[in-house]
């Protein structure tokens, strides 16, 4: 068996904007969740209940664009690991030899799964479609709420998504996108911890400390 | 004969000195009349003080003609004004005005009235107002909406391209509407989209309220001008402000109180309709405070979600009205969005359920060798 080292991998911008996402899309869902559902959870007038649940959902929503955005500035001012060439593998050749090896991996086709410093390159590809959905929810989202105040500079700025589709419109794509992260998120929670187990990498606990193991020759 | 008799008053040859007893023939007091001129004033968020401003404006304005063309319509918008439970100032500043044709109310008939329309185009060149009630076809040359052997199109090219300004009485006319939904067999588009050139200012509203034509108009005879407006054309005053965040039901939706059944407890005692598929949220419009019929009601306030109909397009893009999100294509009506989300979720987690439980069966090359350890 290859000796392991443990080597500094993620930075702290990549594990705090990890964690805020991580948080924000928690509470993002769940509130998201109460306002496209409606239920009556108040018997009296007096109560604030939608109206807690929206405005924890549009402070949470700034938090969440502040953190998407670092982490994509990160791309460019970051370390080899949190580099945007890690979300676009396919790419380069190293990349590809590493994307096949990951797939034949979670086929069943391979026993060992390929040791990387940084992401595997079939994670790397999927967080490429993350962040764009990120995007997409971000801008929808901020569209839909600047329909309060119109002719602000937040209505002129995303009112270009409000001219290219409907309101309603958007608001399908603003609850499709929370599905598709929920997908992703149980996705994403299982391969950590699938490749925590079988590539003894200490993934999930390189997430908290930024330290992960590695083969020593790399 | 009355309205005949106004009508040469109000074209003007002679100057207009006596309006107060014009006013006053029509039944109208100098109370009321002023009433109206401040109401007019709050309808167009002017300060109080503006009102003896607008009552010495339409006391002393030598009043412009106006025209009313109707092409694909069902004529509501000229119900909306002519339902009023008694006769009303403001219906009476739109008699005033020299109103020289209008399809439902005019007495000529035939040739007699179409003369009528073009001699105050001829006439009144760059000066009348034009109202247009009604979407106008575009397709095959405009064949599917004639009026006095001339498409819609035709007419409205020569009148609204003539006209000082047009106002676009009702969603058809603001937008296509209704004829322009989805497939739009007729090529139905609004004024502004079928005569590029003209100044539009659009009213709609499914009636449009009469009570805005009225600002407009009563802006136009005080300021000499139209009023501000928003992107899409519309005043300002009656469009700039969400019918949900002016809704006498608001309290119900902050506080988290909604009706989830049409008749409940909650549908009597006016709980917010959101739920029911209110298009409130996303519908510029002034009707929780102007109401309709003398602000007697408004679809909320009679228990009823907004269907958004003053939004462009509105019967494609609010729908369905009963509601919150449109059907997704491709998978059957009823099914929400939410429902398909949730069932990706349980598929997704369902399947990597699968594999882990695959993966932790396989034993691999490396938990051999840590056993062996």
């Amino acid at each position: 068996m290859e000796k392991l080292v443990t080597r500094y991998v993620w930075e702290w911008p990549v594990r705090i904007t990890h964690w805020v996402n991580a948080l924000s899309i928690l509470v993002l869902s769940l509130t998201g969740l109460y306002i496209g559902w409606g239920k009556t959870l108040a018997h009296d007038p007096s109560q604030y209940v939608m109206g807690w649940a929206r405005l924890i959902h549009f402070v949470t929503g700034y938090v969440f664009a502040v953190s998407a955005l670092s982490r994509i500035y990160w791309a460019f001012a970051g370390n080899e690991h949190a580099n945007w060439r890690a979300f676009v593998p396919y790419l380069f050749k190293d990349g590809r030899r590493n994307m096949k090896d990951t797939f034949l991996f979670y086929t069943f086709f391979r026993r060992t799964a390929p040791h990387v410093t940084g992401h595997n390159a079939m994670a790397g590809s999927v967080y490429l479609f993350i962040f764009l959905l990120f995007l997409l929810m971000i801008g929808t989202g901020f569209a839909l709420y600047s329909e309060h105040a119109p002719g602000s500079l937040l209505n002129r700025t995303f009112g270009l998504l409000l001219s290219i589709a409907s309101n309603q419109t958007l608001r399908l794509i603003h609850h499709g996108g929370m599905w598709l992260i929920i997908c992703f998120v149980i996705n994403h929670v299982y391969s950590s911890w699938l490749m925590d187990v079988k590539e003894k990498n200490g993934v999930i606990s390189s997430i908290f400390g930024g330290y992960k193991s590695v083969p020593e020759e790399e | 004969m009355d309205r005949k008799d106004k009508q040469k008053k109000g074209s003007g040859e002679e100057p207009c000195r006596k309006e107060q007893t014009v006013w006053e023939q029509k039944g109208i007091s100098r109370r009321d009349f002023l009433k109206f001129c401040t109401a007019m004033s709050a309808a167009l968020a002017l300060p109080a003080a503006f009102a003896p401003k607008i009552a010495r404006a339409l006391d002393d304005v030598k009043r412009p003609a106006l025209v009313w063309l109707e092409f694909q319509d069902c004529a509501g918008d000229t119900e909306a004004l002519l339902r009023a439970s008694s006769p009303s100032v403001s219906e009476i500043v739109l008699d005033v005005l020299s109103l020289d044709y209008h399809e439902t109310l005019m007495a000529a008939a035939g040739r007699q009235a179409e003369e009528n329309l073009w001699k105050t185009v001829r006439e009144q060149r760059g000066k009348y107002i034009a109202v247009v009630e009604g979407s106008i076809p575009m397709k095959d040359g405009g064949v599917y909406c004639c009026v006095g052997g001339r498409s819609a199109l035709d007419i409205a090219r020569e009148v609204c391209g003539n006209a000082f300004a047009t106002i676009a009485a009702g969603t058809c006319a603001a937008g296509g509407g209704i004829p322009e939904a989805k497939p739009n067999p007729t090529g139905a588009v609004g004024v502004k989209d079928a005569v590029p050139a003209a100044t539009v200012i659009n009213l709609p509203g499914c009636p449009l309220n009469p009570d805005n034509l009225t600002a407009t108009v009563v802006h136009y005879l005080t300021f000499g001008k139209l009023p501000d407006t928003d992107s899409r054309g519309r005043p300002l005053f009656a469009y700039g402000k969400r019918i949900h965040d002016n809704c006498e039901r608001r309290p119900h939706f902050d506080a988290g109180q909604y009706v989830e059944v049409w008749g409940n407890d909650a549908h009597r005692k006016g709980h917010c309709l959101y739920k029911m598929g209110c298009k409130g949220p996303e519908t510029y419009h002034n009707c929780p405070i102007q109401r309709y019929n003398e602000k007697t009601n408004w679809p909320v306030g009679a228990g009823h979600g907004c269907i958004g109909c003053s939004e462009a397009n509105f019967w494609d893009t609010m729908s369905p009205f009963y509601g919150r999100l449109p059907n997704v294509p491709g998978f059957g009506v009823e099914l929400t969005a939410d429902r398909i989300g949730a069932g990706l979720a349980i598929a997704t987690a369902a399947a990597f359920a699968g594999h882990g439980v695959i993966s932790a069966l396989r034993k691999d090359k490396d938990s051999e060798g840590k056993k062996e350890e």
